[in-house]
């Protein structure tokens, strides 16, 4: 399945930002924009909802430092109390270390597999979408062919006039 | 936007008026072309020297812990000390990456990939003495806690010895995240310039068909920042692990409370000094001087200054408490430390860690190459004096004084710690040669071009 694209390249970052706003403000939705770094205030000016990644951190987290804790409090009480120089079984500063390195390792591993999977990046998929240039010096606004030829023709013409290098009709895949 | 007006009346980061496409053929070419005869002549230098350190730890192990030279009354000395070294220097890739990304220090784009692949590499080179000291190191699993059937059989959980297994194993696959989700966007510039072949090849896997949408930078840019909020924590929390391998037993010398930041605070001194001196060599050999600039440098240098100012502060601390606490066993350590049988290596750290970075209060000395890299060198040397100070002297005349005891150490162990400089330069090498060695991306964001020709 192919869909039909309107992109329009830029070669500047700060044109980029103003055409996006500008296509956007005439009522026409951006599909995507496609950039070799990432450009301060495009969020906002594609209309993107903030991610929830933050969330995701937070829960793993707390579920690796509860975990963590209660398997060392489990392992100290429960399966294998040893007594260390009379010390009290289920002392809680001892276990705090590793609970703190197991709440780490699993908000970071956990945001990060969050991300790739919500982001679909995962080894040897296909780079689908790949305009000329996007990973070097060229930033591209793609709008999705399905707002009707009139509103393609208003996005050329506003990205035409904020410094559009070159706009093009493509398929891609869907 | 006050904030852009105010940056753009910054000096550049970068000179010579690099555009995007610069950036991305400056990086990217190194590592299409073939490797150049210094790079050889460099790879077989360490690999040699890793392979001396392959057949001596063979030879170790075949043989057992006998073959050091530890005794004992000195039961810990040059492996540990080694292995403190090289955690140490692999503080500075995450502080740089982490923590100077949280304080917005632009300036961290040039030098922070090489500087995370070198704490992997550190932390690799660290990980390897604990391993070979158990002189079983094919019993290595025994240190994870898992399901077994040796009665209810657990870890001590309550073990500082394990905290630092789960402190230094969690440090490294985060470090090595991290490092990898900086690299993906790299990875994907890298794929779109292959014509085809290999490198086309493999690049299409590794950089998980990346295209630059915003959507997934928007997301990226998140996970960074929370990657930079957890690593800095924990980067704190590895040196305080370490350190409490020491503070929590009841060795003079070792028991002191000051220990976790002052072994934190050393551990980026070293680090940095690490980055520096391969920066300087590696910024002359891959021409990469418009991008590690001396203003580069310079804030480094700071770093270095700071952090063995507090260092210097930790050794003071020390000396006070000792004389302070009027505990006579601890008050004859540090005049042992200074006045016994190990007086040298005590001078030479004070020497190399407190003396020599006092040079760099002067801009001059700071953007003068030789210079730095000369305080660099013996900062390294320093930081490796340190750890065997504390490690050694404390240990071997203890509160018996019939069993007093003196350290040398053996050809094996010395190959060894040859072996370990080996892997790093060995690893760093390779890390030249097949990946971008300055963060692409990260660096286009801080150019601003347009804004400069405006």
């Amino acid at each position: 399945m192919t869909r039909r694209v309107l992109v329009g390249f830029f070669d500047d970052p700060h044109r980029l930002l103003e055409a996006t706003r500008a296509v956007r403000g005439a009522g026409v939705e951006i599909d995507d924009v496609h950039t070799p770094f990432p450009v301060h205030g495009m969020d906002e000016a594609m209309g993107l909802a903030p991610t929830r990644l933050g969330i995701v951190c937070f829960l793993f987290g707390l579920t690796g430092g509860f975990v963590a804790l209660m398997g060392q409090l489990w392992v100290h009480t429960v399966s294998w109390p040893v007594n260390i120089g009379g010390k009290s079984f289920s002392a809680i500063p001892a276990l705090i270390p590793i609970s703190f390195e197991v709440t780490v390792l699993f908000a970071a591993l956990g945001t990060v597999f969050t991300f790739l999977f919500r982001a679909s990046l995962f080894p040897g998929r296909a780079a689908t979408r790949l305009f000329e240039g996007v990973t070097d010096d060229r930033f591209a606004v793609v709008i999705d062919g399905a707002v009707g030829p009139g509103r393609i023709d208003d996005a050329r013409q506003i990205m035409v006039s904020h410094g559009a290098i070159t706009t093009e009709l493509t398929e891609v895949a869907e | 936007m006050i904030e852009t007006a105010l940056e753009f009346e910054r000096p550049p980061l970068i000179d010579g008026g690099k555009t995007y496409h610069d950036v991305t053929e400056d990086v990217c070419s190194p590592i299409e072309g073939g490797p150049t005869s210094a790079w050889y002549i460099a790879i077989a230098l360490s690999s040699t020297a890793l392979l001396t350190g392959v057949i001596l730890v063979t030879h170790q192990i075949w043989t057992g812990i006998g073959a050091w030279g530890l005794n004992k009354t000195v039961g810990w000395a040059w492996d540990i000390t080694n292995f403190v070294f090289w955690v140490g220097i692999g503080h500075a890739g995450t502080l740089i990456s982490a923590i100077l990304f949280l304080l917005r220090q632009r300036w961290r784009t040039s030098v922070n990939r090489a500087a995370e692949a070198m704490t992997l590499f550190a932390v690799m080179c660290a990980g390897i003495f604990p391993l070979i000291h158990m002189g079983r190191p094919w019993l290595a699993f025994w240190m994870f806690p898992y399901p077994n059937f040796r009665g209810p059989l657990w870890l001590n959980f309550r073990s500082p010895l394990l905290w630092d297994v789960f402190a230094i194993s969690t440090y490294f696959i985060v470090s090595a995240t991290f490092w990898y989700v900086g690299l993906i966007p790299d990875l994907a510039t890298v794929r779109d310039r292959a014509k085809g072949g290999v490198r086309k090849f493999i690049f299409s896997i590794v950089s998980l068909g990346w295209n630059g949408s915003n959507r997934t930078w928007s997301r990226y840019e998140k996970l960074y920042l929370l990657l930079a909020g957890l690593s800095t924590p924990l980067v704190f929390s590895v040196h305080t692990v370490v350190s409490f391998d020491f503070a929590t037993s009841v060795i003079p010398g070792w028991h002191t409370t000051i220990f976790p930041p002052y072994f934190v605070c050393g551990a980026i001194f070293s680090g940095f000094a690490m980055v520096l001196s391969l920066m300087i060599i590696a910024r002359k050999v891959m021409r990469f001087e418009q991008y590690i600039t001396l203003k580069h440098i310079d804030a480094m240098c700071r770093v270095l200054l700071l952090t063995g100012s507090i260092v210097g502060l930790a050794y003071s601390t020390e000396l006070l408490m000792a004389y302070y606490s009027a505990n006579p066993f601890e008050g004859f350590l540090f005049l042992n430390r200074m006045r016994g049988p190990f007086w040298w290596a005590y001078w030479s750290m004070v020497f190399c860690n407190v003396v020599v970075p006092q040079i760099l209060w002067f801009p001059s000395a700071r953007r003068c190459i030789p210079v730095v890299f000369i305080v660099t060198i013996f900062v390294n040397i320093g930081m490796w004096f340190e750890r065997f100070v504390i490690i050694a002297t404390s240990l071997h005349r203890d509160y018996l004084p019939s069993s007093w005891s003196y350290y040398s150490p053996t050809y094996v162990e010395v190959g060894t710690l040859v072996g370990s400089f080996g892997l790093f330069f060995t690893c760093f090498l390779l890390f030249c040669r097949v990946l971008p060695m300055i963060a692409v991306a990260e660096v286009k964001g801080v150019l601003e071009p347009s804004r400069r020709e405006s």
